[in-house]
C-alpha cells in the first residue's frame, strides 16, 4: 500500500494532484466522463464578489506545445456559486478548494467571508496574478508589499489551508514566496501563466482581443519547473507545482524539485481525466520504484547547488 | 451523455477543393447526436496541434460519424492524413442541437463555404418532420462546392463559375422574390460576416432564423470559457458556444 495522501493545516488530500483554477469549472461540467472522487482536489474556477462577464473574444489561441488564454476571469459571482454549484461540489469526496480572485483587498476578505459562512469549502487559493485584468490580478502579484498585505489580512478571516497563487512575471518568486509565508500563508501554488502574445500577420493584430495573456501547457513547463525549484530553497511552506503537467512524468519533477502536490490545468482542456491519470502514474511509479509514501519524493533531486546560477540570488 | 471515443478511421476522401469528409466509427457517439451537435477531436496523441479541434457531424450512418473539414492548419492537415484504421480520440455529442420548435412548413438551410458541414444530418431530420426543403449553399467557386446528401439544392458563387453569380444571402432574397415559401424557417451555418448578413436578412424579413456559430474553443465542454459570444439580453453579456449554443435564434445572439 503506498501512501499518496498529504495534509495541509489538518485537511487531508487523498493523493497529490489538484486540478487547476479556471480549468475544471465548478466540478459538474464532465462528470459524465470523469470520476472527480479519485482527484485529490478540485480548484474552483476563480470567485469574485459579483459575476465578470470577463473579456470579449478573441480569448483563446493555440501556440507551439501549449496556449494562451485572456478569459478575464469570466465567473457567476461568490453568491450564486454558494447558491447554484456549492450543493453539488459538497456531494463530492475531495478536497474543494474555493479560488478567489478580487480588485482590491476589501474585495478578497468580503468574498472569503462569506465563504466561511457556508459548509462545504476546505480551504481557499488567493489569486494573485491573473494576467487578464485591468484591476488587481498581476497589480496585486507582482507588488511584494501588497501580496504580503492580503495574506495577511486573509489570514485573519479563516482557519482553513490558505493558498497564495503565485506569478511567474516578477524577477524573483522567492521573494513573494517568503513574504507570504512570514504573512500566515499555509502553502503556495506556483505558478499562475506566464504573460505572452501571438500575432495575426495577415490582419497586423493581436490574435486575443486584450493583446496580451497567459501562457500555459507544456511550453512553460521548464519554466514552472525552476520557479518552484527557487521558492523550495527559501521556504518551507508546501509548494503546488503547476504548469504544463500532462503526464504522471511531469508530475513527478515537479515533486523532485520541491513540491508537495501538483495541480493539473490545461490537460484538463484535451482529456477531463488527465489529473485522475497522473494520480494513476505517480502510484505505478511509486510501485515499480519501491517508494512507500509520494511524500519522500518532495525535493528529492539530488544537485550539486554550487552550479546553481538560481543560489547567487537567493 | 457525453462520450469519448477511439475512434477507428474507415474512410477519408477528398470531395472538393482542400475539403476532406472523414468517416470514423464511434457507435455511441453516432447512435445519440442530434443535427447540429458536434465533437471535439484529437488527431495525435504528441502535442502538435496541442489542442481539440471541433467538427459538427455532418452524417451518420448506423456506427459511423462523418466528419467534414478543410485543410486550413497543423490540425486539419493531421486530419487529412489520416488513414484507414488509424484512430481519433473524439469526445461527443457537444452542444445545443438546432431547434425544431415552431410551426413551419419549410426549412431553408443556408450554408457559406464549410457551413454545409450540418445539412446532411439536419436534412434527414428534416425529411423525417415531413419538412419542404431547400438547400442554398454559397462558396467561393465551384470546386469549393460540397453538396451531398442534401435536397432541392441551389448554388451561389463568389466568382460566377456556377448557379447564382453573388452571395449566398443574395440568392436566398431572390429565391423569395421570386416564390413565396410556406411558414419558412432558415437554419444558417458559415462564417461570421454570412451569419450576419443572414441573421439581418431574417429580421428585416420576419422569418425565424437559428444559426450555428463556431468559437474558437480548447474544451468543447464548458471548461475553458474560451467561446464567448455576445447575447442581445438578460442580465450576462456573454454566453459559451460550446454548450450553449453553437446553434442560437439569430435574436437571441449580436454578431461582431
Amino acid at each position: 500500500m503506498i501512501k499518496e495522501s498529504f495534509t495541509l493545516r489538518g485537511v487531508e488530500f487523498k493523493n497529490r494532484v489538484l486540478v487547476a483554477s479556471g480549468t475544471f469549472g465548478y466540478g459538474n461540467e464532465v462528470k459524465e466522463l470523469v470520476d472527480v472522487n479519485k482527484l485529490g482536489g478540485i480548484c474552483t474556477k476563480s470567485l469574485s464578489w459579483k459575476p465578470r462577464d470577463g473579456n470579449p473574444p478573441r480569448r483563446i489561441v493555440e501556440t507551439p506545445s501549449g496556449m494562451l488564454n485572456s478569459i478575464g476571469l469570466a465567473n457567476v459571482g461568490v453568491e450564486y456559486f454558494i447558491r447554484e454549484k456549492l450543493p453539488y461540489l459538497r456531494t463530492l469526496d475531495t478536497v474543494i478548494i474555493a479560488n478567489i480572485a478580487a480588485s482590491s483587498i476589501q474585495e478578497y476578505c468580503d468574498v472569503l467571508s462569506l465563504l466561511e459562512q457556508q459548509e462545504g469549502i476546505d480551504g481557499y487559493e488567493i489569486n494573485v496574478s491573473c494576467p487578464n485584468v485591468k484591476e488587481g490580478g498581476l497589480s496585486f502579484g507582482t507588488d511584494c508589499s501588497k501580496t504580503r498585505e492580503i495574506t495577511a489580512r486573509l489570514r485573519t478571516l479563516t482557519a482553513k489551508p490558505l493558498i497564495m497563487k503565485l506569478t511567474p512575471n516578477v524577477t524573483h518568486i522567492s521573494e513573494f514566496a517568503r513574504a507570504v509565508e512570514e504573512a500566515g500563508a499555509d502553502a503556495i501554488s506556483v505558478i499562475n501563466t506566464v504573460i505572452g502574445m501571438a500575432v495575426d500577420i495577415y490582419k497586423k493584430k493581436p490574435k486575443l482581443s486584450t493583446v496580451t495573456g497567459g501562457l500555459s501547457g507544456p511550453a512553460i513547463k521548464p519554466i514552472a519547473l525552476a520557479k518552484v525549484y527557487e521558492a523550495a530553497q527559501v521556504v518551507s511552506l508546501p509548494i503546488i507545482g503547476i504548469g504544463g503537467i500532462m503526464t504522471a512524468e511531469d508530475a513527478l519533477e515537479f515533486l523532485l524539485v520541491g513540491a508537495t502536490a501538483v495541480q493539473v490545468g490545461t490537460a484538463n482542456f484535451i482529456d477531463p481525466s488527465a489529473g485522475v491519470k497522473v494520480a494513476e502514474g505517480m502510484r505505478s511509479y511509486a510501485q515499480r520504484f519501491g517508494v512507500s509514501d509520494l511524500g519522500q519524493l518532495v525535493g528529492a533531486m539530488e544537485s550539486n547547488k554550487e552550479f546553481s546560477v538560481l543560489q547567487s540570488w537567493l | 451523455m457525453i462520450l469519448q471515443h477511439v475512434a477507428p478511421v474507415v474512410s477519408n476522401t477528398l470531395i472538393g477543393e482542400g475539403i476532406f469528409l472523414l468517416t470514423v466509427e464511434a457507435k455511441d457517439i453516432a447512435r445519440s447526436v442530434r443535427p447540429g451537435q458536434f465533437v471535439n477531436v484529437r488527431s495525435t496523441d504528441g502535442s502538435l496541434p496541442f489542442l481539440r479541434r471541433p467538427f459538427s457531424v455532418s452524417n451518420t450512418r448506423g456506427d459511423l460519424i462523418d466528419l467534414m473539414f478543410n485543410v486550413v492548419g497543423q490540425g486539419t492537415r493531421m486530419m487529412a492524413s489520416r488513414r484507414i484504421g488509424d484512430t481519433l480520440d473524439v469526445l461527443g455529442p457537444l452542444g445545443k442541437p438546432f431547434g425544431f420548435a415552431g410551426n413551419f412548413k419549410t426549412a431553408i438551410m443556408v450554408g457559406g463555404g464549410l457551413g454545409v458541414a450540418p445539412f446532411p444530418i439536419l436534412t434527414r431530420q428534416l425529411e423525417e418532420e415531413k419538412k419542404s426543403l431547400l438547400t442554398l449553399l454559397g462558396a467561393r467557386s465551384a470546386k469549393h462546392i460540397v453538396a451531398k446528401d442534401l435536397q432541392n439544392t441551389q448554388i451561389a458563387t463568389d466568382d460566377g463559375s456556377a448557379g447564382f453569380h453573388g452571395t449566398v444571402v443574395a440568392l436566398l432574397e431572390s429565391c423569395l422574390q421570386s416564390k413565396a415559401l410556406a411558414d419558412p424557417k432558415i437554419f444558417g451555418c458559415g462564417p461570421t460576416p454570412m451569419l450576419k448578413a443572414l441573421s439581418e436578412f431574417a429580421r428585416r424579413s420576419g422569418i425565424e432564423c437559428e444559426l450555428s456559430l463556431e468559437g474558437d474553443m480548447a474544451c468543447g465542454v464548458g471548461l475553458c470559457q474560451g467561446c464567448p459570444v455576445e447575447i442581445s439580453h438578460g442580465s450576462r453579456k456573454y454566453a459559451l458556444v460550446c454548450v450553449e449554443g453553437p446553434t442560437f435564434n439569430c435574436h437571441d445572439i449580436i454578431l461582431r
